[in-house]
């Protein structure tokens, strides 16, 4: 009987043990492209870990962020990996909301991008592992500044591009000397507006936490970009995102483009682009002040306190940001396809240099981006082209519903910088800043 | 048939129902009732305090809020408008005798059938985008400027979308209606006279009231709580055109995590849904009898 | 309305139909068309005809199997509707032919129920489901569907129950039919159009549901609203796929509308005994 009895233990310990090693975990993730990618990669991953099964959920960004946001907040535990940018990751952190992260020195954590690592750290811990990384630049024609006569300097001013895009200008072609955002949304215009009035010695707050749009600098930044909107831009650019201006760009309908580096992978691309091969880059303009925008943005993979299975989420984030992830997608797809803009040794690699024409110049714009000091003059936040607080999502929307009004021609400079400023004035005294 | 058996019968029949839905609507309103009063922000969710009335005041006082409540107004009727008398225009087309009436019919429903989001993305991008739209296509050919319909006409342009996906209920239920319409009556009218207007106003009109008045009832439920079409396009823009008392609160809700305000916000939102009813029941109520 | 109208005018009417069904039908038409085209073509400008490509149907399939929301759309939407259903039918037909002082009211109040806007009431919702552990569950979904549209499925049923007839049933008591065998027998044929109506529209409401099947799904109830959501607006070039979604997610649901469309626009007669 005891013989028995310890078998039957000894067998149910086994199987115990044998069910305690099936885990699964849900990752929640934005659609993009290179998270695509990431799924396509699974098997590759089962392949390494048999006893991991994944489960994926690949939602919009908006309605990701949405929630994500509420599952973390109600502690509700329905995801093991969240797919969250660098505007979540310092907020969460510091709420305690996300494991904190160590790796073994395998992972060489210290290849990453300092910028980006900077981003996600919080008192000394690391709480995401970026997955992708990337900045603003200027993207622009070389065919249509040849035939104008212009020459692209290095470090171009506000005023030259202002200049430049006049001169391009050519309605009767549909040419539309520059393509900007304009879609009202705290990640849509708002990303661009900012790190423009950054480049104009703009800034969001002062040190006490009073909005700055009745400023000088501002108002310049703001009369700038709805002027060049007026005389240079696109139609339709009050509701242009992103793909909307990537979409006029690779029909040819752009002479230049300023929007997040990894642009330059879709516009050189000659299966997407008719221009692929037209496309020149530089750095984000100033208007003398030598601040570039500090435009930088990071797609990571964070862990939340709420996950039941934390180690098996930890194993899947190692794999997916280590070097022979990379690795892996470039012998698959090729290098021009590897999530950009994470670690240095990517930069450093001449295959993907050779693949990717604009390598050096998004590496450079990810290299003078400081987040932590993204203004000219002194302010309490962090970020570059958003403000690190939680309120900002709300305040920069809201924002850029305004100033989307402007570029509509629904309303002036002047009464849109009043708006805003009443308006964010209101939401800080009732979150608490201004006392 | 109201005999006292079936008066008792009738009680239990409709016990379920109304339990399930007084459950359904008490619950979460009592909630919402309650975080009303508190200081309630999901991203701090430790500093909960009581609120009182603030969340209240704050809504109401938000630059956008009278604008919300007018746009509201406006989205509600002008659909209405257009799929009312669209709705009966296509129905009375269709009543009568064509080739392949079926195919049309379904033609005419495929609308309902589109998910809110999807339907306002193609007509954004497909349709009114003033750069590669069908809409600037046209406008081109005729060498006119094509119209940038989301900065110009924001809230026109949500309405013709909203429109288009509700024109199909108003249609098949006017349809319906009509479909009963004594032809005997009519032409009985016809021989004696009578315009084809006035026998439209004196026969048609009263025989569909009914099916007009469950069609604006409904719809305006609906219409009350559009959101996704103007979150997909405009995302309230620009300024607050189209910025209507859903989306304030989902500003609220969704973007600063202010489950407070949010849900002073739904309070209002409901009360104000209630004031309109009570003024469409008002107007139209009689003819449900 | 079977009028005697002269061949000239059928011919005009029908033109005149046609043209308004195409119209309205053209948003759809062309997502179908852009489906079957490649990327770059999809943005290239109107363009009537596509190159027949399958590429992003394919593509659609590869990054999210289709099979399993297309499973969940129809539990819930099937579950959902015979719920509703069998909570209403009751009630309906109660309100319908033992109306009190208090039936009008009654169905204020239900209708009522539908004005609070879903996004207020999110967090209580969340919190609830979270609770009982009906998160991303097939029931939890299937029974917030039928509480969402039952206040339509009563309605739309109390309407068709109205337009029955009393007479015949005061006819069939007349005969000395029993309650019971006048319920199976001589009301519930009159119904069944009604109730098919009803049906059939409650199906397509739950089936287009985009707030609360998004925001209470992960992976195991997520219906064919979230398996849209995962294609719209990523950055890159994404219409042919989709518009390739989009009609994988309506094609059943408009093939369904068309082999039951005589079910849908029958059944009211609003008023006319026949």
């Amino acid at each position: 009987m005891r013989r028995m009895t310890l078998l039957m233990g000894a067998a149910s310990a086994f199987v115990i043990a044998a069910a305690a090693q099936a885990q699964e975990i849900t990752i929640a993730t934005v659609n993009n492209g290179d998270m695509i990618r990431m799924q396509a990669l699974t098997s590759e991953f089962n392949a390494a870990n048999p006893d991991i099964t994944v489960n994926w959920v690949t939602l919009e960004e908006n309605i990701l962020r949405e929630r994500i946001t509420t599952d973390i907040a109600t502690q509700g535990g329905q995801y093991d990996i969240l797919t969250i940018g660098n505007y979540e990751v310092p907020i969460w952190g510091k709420q305690g909301w996300l494991v904190p992260l160590e790796f073994d020195a395998a992972y060489e954590v210290d290849d990453l991008l300092p910028a980006i690592r900077g981003g996600l750290t919080v008192d000394g811990q690391l709480y995401a592992a970026p997955f992708y990384g990337e900045s603003a630049f200027l993207m622009y024609r070389t065919d249509l500044f040849e035939a104008a006569g212009l020459t692209m300097p290095a470090e171009p001013t506000w005023e030259f591009i202002g200049e430049a895009a006049r001169k391009i200008t050519d309605r009767s072609a549909d040419i539309n000397g520059i393509c900007l955002r304009g879609k009202a949304g705290w990640g849509e215009n708002m990303a661009l507006i900012g790190s423009m009035a950054n480049s104009f010695g703009a800034r969001w707050f002062d040190e006490n936490w009073t909005p700055q749009f009745d400023q000088p600098e501002w108002k310049a930044a703001l009369q700038f970009y709805a002027d060049l909107m007026k005389d240079a831009g696109p139609q339709g650019a009050s509701s242009a995102g992103f793909n909307e201006n990537l979409t006029l760009f690779q029909q040819g309908k752009c002479g230049m483009w300023i929007d997040a580096t990894s642009a330059g992978s879709f516009v050189s691309n000659p299966a997407d682009s008719t221009v692929a091969d037209k496309v020149g880059y530089t750095i984000f303009p100033d208007a003398g002040t030598g601040n570039h925008g500090n435009w930088l943005w990071s797609w990571n993979l964070a862990i939340p306190t709420s996950s039941k299975n934390a180690e098996a989420a930890k194993t899947f984030i190692t794999w997916a940001t280590d070097r022979a992830y990379t690795e892996l997608v470039a012998e698959k797809e090729g290098w021009a396809n590897v999530p950009p803009g994470t670690r240095t040794s990517l930069y450093e690699n001449q295959a993907y240099l050779d693949a990717a024409g604009f390598a050096d110049e998004a590496k450079a714009a990810m290299d003078t981006a400081d987040i932590t000091k993204p203004t000219v003059q002194p302010v309490p936040y962090t970020g570059g082209q958003f403000v690190a607080i939680p309120e900002f999502q709300g305040i920069g929307t809201s924002v850029g519903q305004i100033f989307s009004a402007v570029v509509a021609g629904q309303s002036s400079v002047d009464d849109a910088l009043a708006q805003a400023q009443s308006l964010t004035t209101r939401e800080m005294t009732r979150a608490g800043y201004i006392k | 048939m109201a005999t006292q058996e079936t008066a008792k019968i009738a009680r239990i029949m409709r016990a379920p129902a109304i339990i399930l839905l007084l459950i359904w609507m008490i619950v979460p309103l009592a909630m919402t009732l309650y975080f009303s009063f508190l200081n309630y922000n999901l991203l701090n969710p430790a500093g909960n305090s009581w609120a009182g009335l603030f969340n209240y005041k704050y809504f109401y006082t938000d630059p956008a809020f009278f604008q919300a409540v007018w746009n509201t107004l406006i989205l509600v009727l002008g659909v209405l408008l257009i799929t009312v008398i669209g709705g009966i225009a296509i129905a009375m087309l269709i009543d009568q005798p064509i080739f392949g009436q079926g195919v049309v019919r379904i033609l005419v429903i495929s609308p309902f059938f589109v998910m809110p989001p999807v339907a306002a993305l193609i007509w954004k991008n497909m349709i009114m985008h003033p750069g590669y739209g069908v809409f600037a296509d046209i406008a081109k050919f005729f060498g006119a400027q094509p119209v940038d319909w989301f900065a110009q006409y924001p809230l026109f342009s949500i309405i013709i979308i909203v429109a288009w996906q509700w024109l199909p209920f108003a249609t098949l239920i006017l349809l319906t209606a009509l479909q009963s319409l004594d032809g005997e009556q009519m032409e009985a009218a016809e021989m004696d006279g009578a315009s084809f207007f006035s026998r439209f106003i004196y026969l048609t009109l009263p025989h569909i009231a009914r099916a007009i008045t469950v069609v604006i009832l409904i719809q305006t439920i609906f219409l009350l709580g559009v959101y996704a079409e103007i979150l997909v396009t405009t995302n309230g823009g620009p300024g607050y055109a189209t910025t209507n008392l859903v989306f304030l609160i989902y500003r609220a809700a969704r973007l600063n995590f202010d489950i407070g305000g949010a849900a002073a916000g739904g309070i209002i939102a409901v009360v104000l849904a209630n004031f309109v009813a009570f003024f469409l029941m008002r107007a139209v109520g009689k003819n449900l009898d | 309305m079977a009028r005697a109208v002269t061949t000239r005018a059928k011919i005009g009417f029908t033109a005149a139909a046609w043209t308004v069904a195409l119209l309205i039908f053209f948003p759809i038409l062309y997502a179908i068309i852009t489906s079957l085209k490649t990327e770059p073509e999809a943005i290239a400008g109107f363009d009537m005809i596509p190159s027949f490509t399958f590429e992003s149907y394919r593509a659609v399939q590869t990054q999210n199997d289709y099979l399993k929301p297309f499973m969940n759309s129809v539990i819930l939407a099937v579950g959902s509707t015979i719920l509703a259903l069998i909570v209403a039918i009751p009630a309906a037909w109660a309100m319908a032919f033992s109306p009190t002082k208090r039936t009008k009211d009654i169905l204020m109040w239900m209708l009522s129920t539908k004005m609070m806007p879903a996004v207020a009431v999110l967090v209580p919702i969340y919190l609830i489901f979270l609770r009982f552990g009906l998160m991303d569950t097939r029931v939890g979904l299937t029974v917030m569907l039928m509480l969402i549209n039952l206040p339509i499925v009563v309605w739309m049923l109390y309407t068709y129950f109205r337009e029955i007839p009393g007479e015949i049933l005061e006819a069939s008591r007349m005969d000395g039919a029993s309650l019971w065998n006048e319920i199976i027998y001589v009301l519930t044929p009159m119904a069944v159009p009604g109730i098919a109506s009803t049906m059939l529209l409650n199906i397509i409401l739950a089936w287009n549901e985009s707030f609360w099947t998004i925001q209470l799904t992960t992976t195991n109830a997520a219906p064919l609203t979230a398996f849209i959501a995962s294609f719209s607006s990523p950055q890159g070039l994404f219409w042919a796929k989709l518009s390739a979604a989009s009609v994988m997610a309506i094609a059943p649901i408009l093939i369904m509308g068309w082999f039951s469309q005589k079910q849908l626009v029958r059944g009211l007669t609003f008023g006319a005994v026949k």
